[in-house]
C-alpha cells in the first residue's frame, strides 16, 4: 500500500471504520450513537465527546471520511447542503464582501441576497469564466470568492486554479461547491481552494433518502473556526443520517462511474437531436469549458441540461417521459428530471434567471442507474411528441 | 445493578455500557459481522444473528428485570414462543391455558399436527384438575396470566410446585403484567415469555418478542436454538425496545390507574353485562348486553382506536371473536367464554375524562338507536 497512494474507490469503502473508536466489538460498520450526552470520567478534563451537537462518534466517522476523500484537514457534517453553505458563509463578518459566481444554485442565491445582506455582508455576482471581470469585481473588503463548477444548471466551468490565484493575490478565501463532481472526480483542495462544500443529499448519499451537507477545510485553523460555527449555530447532521450517508458513500464509485457513462451517451444523443437547441455537458467537446474541465477534473459527471424551444415543448416532453422522476434534487439512483425555472431556481427573480440563461425551455437531467438504452428510448418518444407540437405550432 | 430498585434499573438500562465514548444511550450496531484480530480470536461478537452489541443490552436488561439468567430477543412475540417450543420433540406433550392467545393456539395446533407435539388445555384454576392431565409425555406447563381475553389470574407459585413435582418446565407468558407487576421466575417459573410489542415497547411502533430463562442447561439450549432458528430482533428494534423500557414503570402505573377508573365506569353502565378485570394492569374485557351492538359500538368510537394489539400509550379496543381469537374454532371459542359480545380494552395513558367521554357518546348512540332502551 505504501508504494503508491490508495485509490479513492478504495478509500470510500474503508475510511469510516479507520477511526479507533470501534475496536471493542470489531464491528464492520460504524455504530449509530443516538446519545445526546456522554459520561465524563474526570472533573476537569472532558473526554472526546461531551454533547452530541459538539461531537458525536457516528458523525465524526462521516466527517473523517469526507476529509480523507477531499484530502482536507477537517470535515464537518451539517443538516443540509444549505446548512453547510450558510455555516461556511458565517466565517465572514459585517462589512465583508463576496465575489460569487452568477450561475449559482438558487438556494445559495437566496441566502446570499436575502440573509447575508441583513448582516451587512455584500456580494457581487460575476461570470467566473471571465477572469478580468473577477479581478474587476474585487473590492478592498472582499474576503471570499465563491465557486460552483460545474455550475447549476448550465454546467458552466470555472478555472479553479486561475480563480484561486486571483483570490490569493487579494488575500481572499475561496469556497467551492463540489456537489456535481464529488471528490471522486474533482478535488478542489488540491488546487488551492480553502473550503469544499457539498450537498451530500446528492451523489454522495445517492439514494434520494436523506438531506445532508458536508464541508471540508484545507487547513486545521480554518477547520477549527468552522467547527466553532458548527457547534455555535448547531446545524449538525443527526447520527442516523450520518450513518445512512456513510453507507451511501461506499457505493459512490460504482454509482457514479455507471451514471457518468450513461450521461455521456445521453448528451451525445441530445446533441444530435433536431428539437434540442443546446446541450450543456462539459464532456461534449463543443462545451466552452470542456478543456478547462478536463484539466481539473477526471470526468464530466452525471448531470446535464438541455434547452428545448419553448415552455410548451418542455412541458410536452416532461409530461411524456415515463422513466425519470420529475422532481427537484439530483444525484439519486433514479434519474431525475428538473425544470430549473420553477424548481431549483424558483427563488431567483425572472429577470435574474433569464440573464443566466435559465430560460423557460431549459431542463436539467440527473442521470441515474437505469439502463441507458431505456432512458434514450424514453427520451426519444417524448421528444417526438414535443416535436409534433412544435411543428404544429410553427407558422407555415 | 441488581441491588438497585426495579424502576432505577429500567431507567438506567444501557447506560454505562459504552465506556469508550461514555455515551449515555447505547449505540445501534447495524453491523452484520465483526473483525477478528487473529486466528481463534474474537471480541465476543462474530456475526449479528449470533450476538449483536445492541441486542445484548436488551437481552441482559430483560434477564435482569425478570430475575432470570439469560434473555433472548426475538423478531416478534410469536417468534419468542416458537423459540420456547423448539425445546420439545415429537411425542412430548404440553398443558396450555384454555383461555389462550389465538396466535399461540394456532401454533400449538400446528405443532400437534406436524410435529406430534401435543397440547391439552386446562383453565389453571384448580391445580388438582390440572394434575389429572399430566401424563408420562408431559414436559411443560404453559401459562398466560392474566389470561387473554378473560383476564383470569393463575397462581404461579402453586403451579411451580406442581411443575417441580413432575419435573416439568413452567413457562409463563408475562405480556399483560410485565415484570413491573409480576416476576414469574421469582415465583418458580423456568421461562418467561413476552410479546414485547405490547407494554414493554409501549408505543405501538415495534414488533418484538423476549424470552428469559433460568438455569444453565436450559439457557444453553435456548441460546443455541435462538441462533439456529435465526428469528432474532434487529439492532434498531432492540434499541427501540430499550428506549421503551425506560418509561415502563411510568406507563404501567398510569395504565393501571386509568384501567381502574374505566372499570368503575363500565360496571355502572347498564348496557354492559359484565366487566372482567384482574385487579391490576391496563387490560380489561367487558361484554355488551347484546352482541348485535358490537358493530355500532366499534364504528362510533372516536378517540379510542378499534385495532388489534394492546399495551401501547394509545387506547385500543379489540374484538377477540374476529381478531385475536379468530383462529379458534367457533364452538371451542364460545365454550371458553370468548363470546360474540366480548370486547377487550387496552386502556391507554390518555386522560380518563376523555376516554370516558368517548365511551359515553358511544353508549348514548346505542341507546338512541335501540328503541327498547
Amino acid at each position: 500500500m505504501s508504494s503508491r497512494e490508495e485509490r479513492l474507490e478504495t478509500t470510500i469503502i474503508h475510511a469510516s471504520t479507520r477511526g479507533d473508536f470501534e475496536q471493542k466489538t470489531g464491528a464492520v460498520n460504524v455504530p449509530i450513537y443516538l446519545s445526546s450526552t456522554f459520561h465524563q470520567s474526570s472533573f476537569d478534563t472532558f473526554g472526546p465527546y461531551d454533547y452530541s451537537r459538539s461531537g458525536n462518534p457516528t458523525r465524526e466517522a462521516l466527517e473523517k471520511t469526507i476529509a480523507a476523500l477531499e484530502g482536507g484537514a477537517r470535515g464537518l457534517a451539517f443538516a443540509s447542503g444549505i446548512a453547510a453553505i450558510s455555516s461556511a458563509f458565517m466565517l465572514l463578518s459585517a462589512d465583508d464582501h463576496i465575489v460569487i459566481t452568477e450561475d449559482v444554485y438558487g438556494g445559495t442565491f437566496r441566502f446570499v441576497t436575502e440573509v447575508l445582506t441583513k448582516f451587512r455582508i455584500d456580494h457581487t455576482f460575476v461570470d467566473l469564466g471571465d477572469l478580468e471581470a473577477v479581478k474587476q469585481a474585487i473590492q478592498p473588503n472582499t474576503k471570499l470568492i465563491y465557486i460552483e463548477t460545474p455550475s447549476n444548471p448550465r454546467l458552466g466551468i470555472t478555472d479553479i486554479e486561475a480563480v484561486v490565484n486571483i483570490a490569493k493575490a487579494h488575500n481572499c478565501l475561496t469556497f467551492l461547491d463540489n456537489t456535481f463532481m464529488s471528490p471522486l472526480y474533482q478535488r478542489p483542495l488540491d488546487l488551492g481552494v480553502d473550503i469544499v462544500l457539498h450537498s451530500a443529499t446528492k451523489f454522495l448519499s445517492g439514494h434520494s433518502d436523506i438531506i445532508a451537507g458536508l464541508a471540508v477545510t484545507k487547513d486545521e485553523a480554518l477547520g477549527n473556526r468552522l467547527a466553532f460555527i458548527q457547534n455555535s449555530f448547531g446545524a449538525i447532521l443527526g447520527a442516523q443520517d450520518s450513518y445512512a450517508l456513510i453507507q451511501g458513500i461506499k457505493t459512490l464509485g460504482a454509482r457514479f462511474t455507471q451514471s457518468t457513462a450513461s450521461a455521456a451517451k445521453i448528451a451525445t444523443y441530445l446533441d444530435k437531436h433536431a428539437l434540442v437547441e443546446e446541450v450543456f455537458y462539459p464532456g461534449l467537446a463543443s462545451h466552452p469549458g470542456h478543456a478547462i474541465h478536463a484539466k481539473q477534473s477526471t470526468s464530466a459527471g452525471a448531470v446535464l441540461s438541455f434547452r428545448l424551444p419553448s415552455r410548451e415543448t418542455a412541458k410536452a416532453f416532461v409530461e411524456n417521459v415515463k422513466i425519470p422522476v420529475f422532481a427537484v434534487s439530483l444525484g439519486g439512483v433514479e434519474s431525475i428530471l428538473s425544470y430549473p425555472a420553477q424548481m431549483s431556481h424558483a427563488a431567483m427573480p425572472k429577470a435574474e434567471r433569464e440573464k443566466r440563461g435559465i430560460t423557460d425551455g431549459l431542463l436539467r437531467f440527473s442521470v441515474g442507474l437505469e439502463h441507458v438504452d431505456d432512458l434514450i428510448a424514453d427520451f426519444d418518444q417524448a421528444l417526438q411528441v414535443a416535436e409534433k407540437l412544435a411543428t404544429a405550432k410553427s407558422p407555415l | 445493578m441488581t441491588n438497585k430498585s426495579f424502576d432505577t434499573r429500567l431507567v438506567q438500562l444501557g447506560n454505562n455500557s459504552d465506556l469508550k465514548t461514555g455515551a449515555v444511550n447505547p449505540p445501534i450496531y447495524l453491523s452484520t459481522a465483526y473483525k477478528h484480530d487473529g486466528l481463534g480470536q474474537s471480541t465476543g461478537y462474530d456475526y449479528s444473528r449470533t450476538k449483536n452489541p445492541t441486542r445484548s443490552i436488551l437481552e441482559e436488561g430483560i434477564a435482569n428485570l425478570e430475575g432470570g439468567d439469560q434473555g433472548y430477543a426475538c423478531s416478534s412475540g410469536m417468534a419468542a414462543i416458537q423459540l420456547v417450543l423448539s425445546l420439545f420433540r415429537s411425542g412430548d406433550a404440553l398443558i396450555g391455558p384454555e383461555d389462550i392467545y389465538g396466535g399461540t393456539y394456532r401454533l400449538l395446533d400446528y405443532y400437534a399436527d406436524v410435529y406430534g407435539i401435543t397440547t391439552s388445555y386446562s383453565d389453571f384454576t384448580d391445580v388438582h384438575e390440572t394434575e389429572k392431565l399430566i401424563t408420562a409425555k408431559t414436559k411443560a406447563l404453559f401459562i398466560e396470566t392474566p389470561t387473554n381475553p378473560l383476564m383470569q389470574e393463575t397462581d404461579i407459585a402453586q403451579y411451580a410446585e406442581l411443575a417441580k413435582k413432575y419435573d416439568l418446565l413452567l413457562i409463563v407468558d408475562n405480556t399483560f403484567y410485565t415484570p413491573y407487576f409480576q416476576r414469574p421466575i421469582e415465583l418458580g417459573a423456568d421461562i418467561v415469555l413476552h410479546s414485547a410489542t405490547k407494554y414493554i415497547g409501549g408505543h405501538n411502533d415495534v414488533l418484538a418478542g423476549l424470552v428469559v430463562a433460568q438455569g444453565e442447561e436450559l439457557c444453553a439450549k435456548l441460546g443455541s436454538n435462538h441462533n439456529a432458528i435465526g428469528a432474532v430482533l434487529s439492532p434498531f428494534d432492540s434499541w427501540l425496545i430499550v428506549r421503551g423500557l425506560k418509561t415502563l414503570h411510568l406507563r404501567m402505573k398510569q395504565h393501571d390507574a386509568n384501567a381502574k377508573i374505566i372499570v368503575d365506569f363500565l360496571e355502572n353502565e347498564p348496557l354492559v353485562k359484565d366487566v372482567l378485570y384482574p385487579g391490576k394492569g391496563g387490560m380489561l374485557s367487558f361484554r355488551l348486553q347484546e352482541s348485535e351492538w358490537v358493530g355500532q359500538f366499534l364504528e362510533n368510537l372516536q378517540l379510542i382506536t378499534f385495532a388489534e394489539s394492546l399495551g401501547g400509550v394509545e387506547s385500543f379496543i379489540t374484538y377477540p371473536a374476529t381478531q385475536t381469537h379468530a383462529d379458534i374454532p367457533l364452538e371451542e371459542r364460545l365454550r371458553r367464554g370468548v363470546c360474540n359480545s366480548l370486547l377487550r380494552f387496552s386502556v391507554g395513558v390518555e386522560d380518563t375524562d376523555d376516554l370516558i367521554a368517548d365511551l359515553k357518546q358511544v353508549f348514548a348512540s346505542l341507546k338512541s338507536e335501540v328503541p327498547q332502551l
